[in-house]
């Protein structure tokens, strides 16, 4: 062999390796569903396809004497939702902290998020920043305490309320919603400093240029164009809510929402199919809320 | 008078915008405020419009004090340089923006919004939204939403900065013939000397937050006050005042316009150092004694073909041409 062959040898070697490469390059298509197969399995398997699988078992039964799940069709459990008391009370009562935590933390974002991305200097907007990221940092299970503390008769808010000649709300559902309001502000304050990034300056000037007071501009020209971003943030304020179960149980006393239910059902109750059943509720109300705000085109700012 | 700013300066922390800064602007003049950026232009048009607060001074709007008023309460529009459309409103809903928070009836307010788009000839574009337009349609809208308030004073803030040279020559013209239309007072920012001179009764020539020369287009060209404003209104030879002594007698810093100079038959030797084909004229770099003069002669012209590089020329500069700069 010429030193010359071995050259152009070394320059066009047939690998194996290098014709699966080759054969990929000309196969676009095939590189591509290979390249998503291992995220489309995990997220078509693993995830989906076992949170329908708990769905299905809200129709199955469970046997009364050895527990075990049992696969008999009925809808004896989607029907207790709507005719069981305790449900349908559980239920108004979940969506209406959701709802309220969901209305004050945009009401608390909004001025934030508008403080931070159009008068706050550089300096002071990175400060406003960190801090509402920072709680994100934070174990959830650690600020539930932290506000378990808080909230107690003997804590904070009590001594801070006292001479107000107020008291504070302690372990009840209003402590909850508070506490409820906090873990999530961060989750509506962003996408609505992200939507308000995008308003540009000058627009605010033109409105007022026009003969706009600030209160008109606010509702004729930011709330407008930031809408799809308070959704986007409402969306989360609302969802992490219906689904939360710790919260309640660290300061909410002996109230229940819907996240509680489910839980006694998996564990206590062993009741995996009624479980599954209350499960519905979220997803169903879930569904609903994203239908209607999908035509505003929130969903494209998630 | 229109306008009247009076010992008027803006600072932003340590440094200084605008510099105590006097003008007088007159009703239905269309006024420019001329120059390089920094120079201060768009800040004094930013105090007038009320969007930023003087640091000192006054400014009255028809004989009313409106130094500290807020934009909302000054009889000003504004059209801006990146036109500031509202994204979420259609064309029409944009022009109608004013008179709505005016609180003009439904009818009267569609009706006056729709003359407005006429007059820039958009009326065919009403239900758009500001994302479909090209950048020439933007700029109509938000012309059309500045008139159709009817201030009696229209702030531009160099609105044909992002438009090409063909359309920005077209809009020219336009706006021109809008303002004679309207007979109301256009406030013009621009740094483009030429967009300037074509459109103004008056120009201010701004440098370093303070103004250099208020003029006509004619009196600023034929006639600028510093080096500054010869170099920047149009092209301009400044002779030093040692330089001037030499060519000419006169020891005073001096300026000459390049079509003012001769070449032909008569006058000082100079060599063509490089001459550059304009189309309409060709320009000369001469070298003259020690001295760099740019002569500019019609390309009409047969003997102007004949100076080529490296040879000699004559240049006849008259003293009765020559500007004494301060």
């Amino acid at each position: 062999m010429t030193s010359n062959s071995s050259v152009a040898g070394a320059a066009i070697a047939v690998t194996p390796a290098r014709r699966v490469s080759s054969y990929l390059y000309n196969h676009a298509k095939l590189r591509l569903r290979l390249l998503i197969a291992a995220p489309v399995f995990w997220l078509g398997l693993v995830y989906i396809a076992s949170l329908l699988m708990l769905l299905i078992t809200a129709f199955w039964s469970i046997d009364e004497f050895t527990g075990n799940t049992k696969v008999i069709w009925n809808f004896d459990n989607v029907t207790s939702l709507f005719t069981d008391a305790l449900y349908s009370t559980v239920t108004l009562r979940t969506i209406g902290i959701a709802l309220g935590v969901t209305v004050v933390d945009i009401l608390l974002a909004l001025p934030i998020a508008f403080f931070m991305s159009k008068v706050a200097g550089p300096k002071v907007r990175n400060i406003l920043a960190i801090s509402v990221l920072l709680p994100l940092w934070a174990s959830y299970l650690v600020k539930a305490y932290a506000w378990r503390s808080v909230l107690s008769n003997k804590g904070v808010l009590q001594w801070i309320l006292e001479p107000l000649g107020l008291n504070t709300p302690g372990y009840s559902l209003f402590g909850a919603a508070i506490t409820l309001g906090y873990m999530w502000l961060p989750y509506v304050i962003l996408p609505i400093f992200g939507g308000l990034e995008k308003v540009p300056g000058n627009l605010l000037e033109a409105s007022s240029d026009l003969g706009a007071k600030t209160f008109t501009t606010i509702r004729r020209v930011i709330l407008p164009i930031i809408l799809p971003s308070i959704i986007a943030g409402s969306i989360f304020a609302f969802s992490l809510t219906l689904g939360d179960y710790i919260t309640i149980n660290i300061v909410g006393g002996a109230n229940q929402m819907l996240g509680n239910l489910i839980y006694t059902n998996v564990g206590t109750a062993n009741n995996l199919p009624m479980a599954a059943a209350l499960a519905l509720i979220p997803i169903a109300i879930m569904f609903v809320y994203l239908g209607s705000v999908r035509r505003t085109g929130a969903l494209n700012n998630l | 008078m229109a306008i009247s700013i009076r010992g008027v300066s803006k600072k932003f922390g340590d440094f200084t915008a605008v510099d105590q800064l006097n003008l007088e602007i007159g009703s239905g003049e269309f006024f420019s405020m001329l120059g390089p950026s920094g120079s201060g232009k768009t800040t004094v048009l930013r105090l007038i419009a009320g969007f930023d607060l003087p640091t000192a001074g006054t400014i009255s709007l028809d004989g009313e004090d409106v130094t500290n008023k807020a934009p909302f309460d000054r009889n000003v529009n504004t059209v801006f340089q990146d036109y500031a459309l509202f994204p979420h409103l259609n064309v029409i809903e944009n022009v109608e923006y004013g008179l709505r928070v005016r609180k003009v009836g439904r009818e009267e307010r569609r009706a006056r919004a729709l003359a407005a788009l006429e007059k820039v000839h958009l009326a065919d574009f009403a239900e758009r939204k500001p994302a479909q337009l090209s950048g020439g349609q933007r700029q109509r809208v938000a012309l059309a939403r500045a008139i159709v308030v009817e201030p009696k004073i229209l702030l531009l803030d160099e609105p044909l900065g992002a438009l090409d040279l063909k359309l920005r020559e077209s809009m020219q013209i336009e706006l021109k013939e809008l303002q004679r239309d309207l007979g109301i007072t256009f406030v013009f920012v621009t740094h483009d000397q030429d967009e300037a001179l074509t459109l103004s009764d008056r120009i201010a020539i701004f440098n370093q937050g303070k103004i250099e020369q208020i003029g006509t287009p004619h009196e600023l060209y034929e006639k600028p006050a510093t080096e500054f404003v010869a170099r920047f209104v149009g092209t301009a030879n400044v002779f030093t005042a040692a330089q001037s002594q030499n060519l000419f007698g006169v020891n005073k810093k001096t300026m000459i316009r390049p079509e003012q100079i001769e070449l032909g038959a008569t006058g000082q030797e100079a060599t063509v150092m490089e001459s550059i084909y304009l189309g309409s004229s060709i320009r000369f770099i001469l070298k003259l004694a020690d001295t760099q003069v740019i002569a500019e002669v019609s390309a009409s012209d047969e003997n102007a073909k004949t100076y080529r590089r490296n040879s000699t020329v004559k240049v006849n500069m008259s003293k009765t041409d020559l500007v004494e700069l301060d």
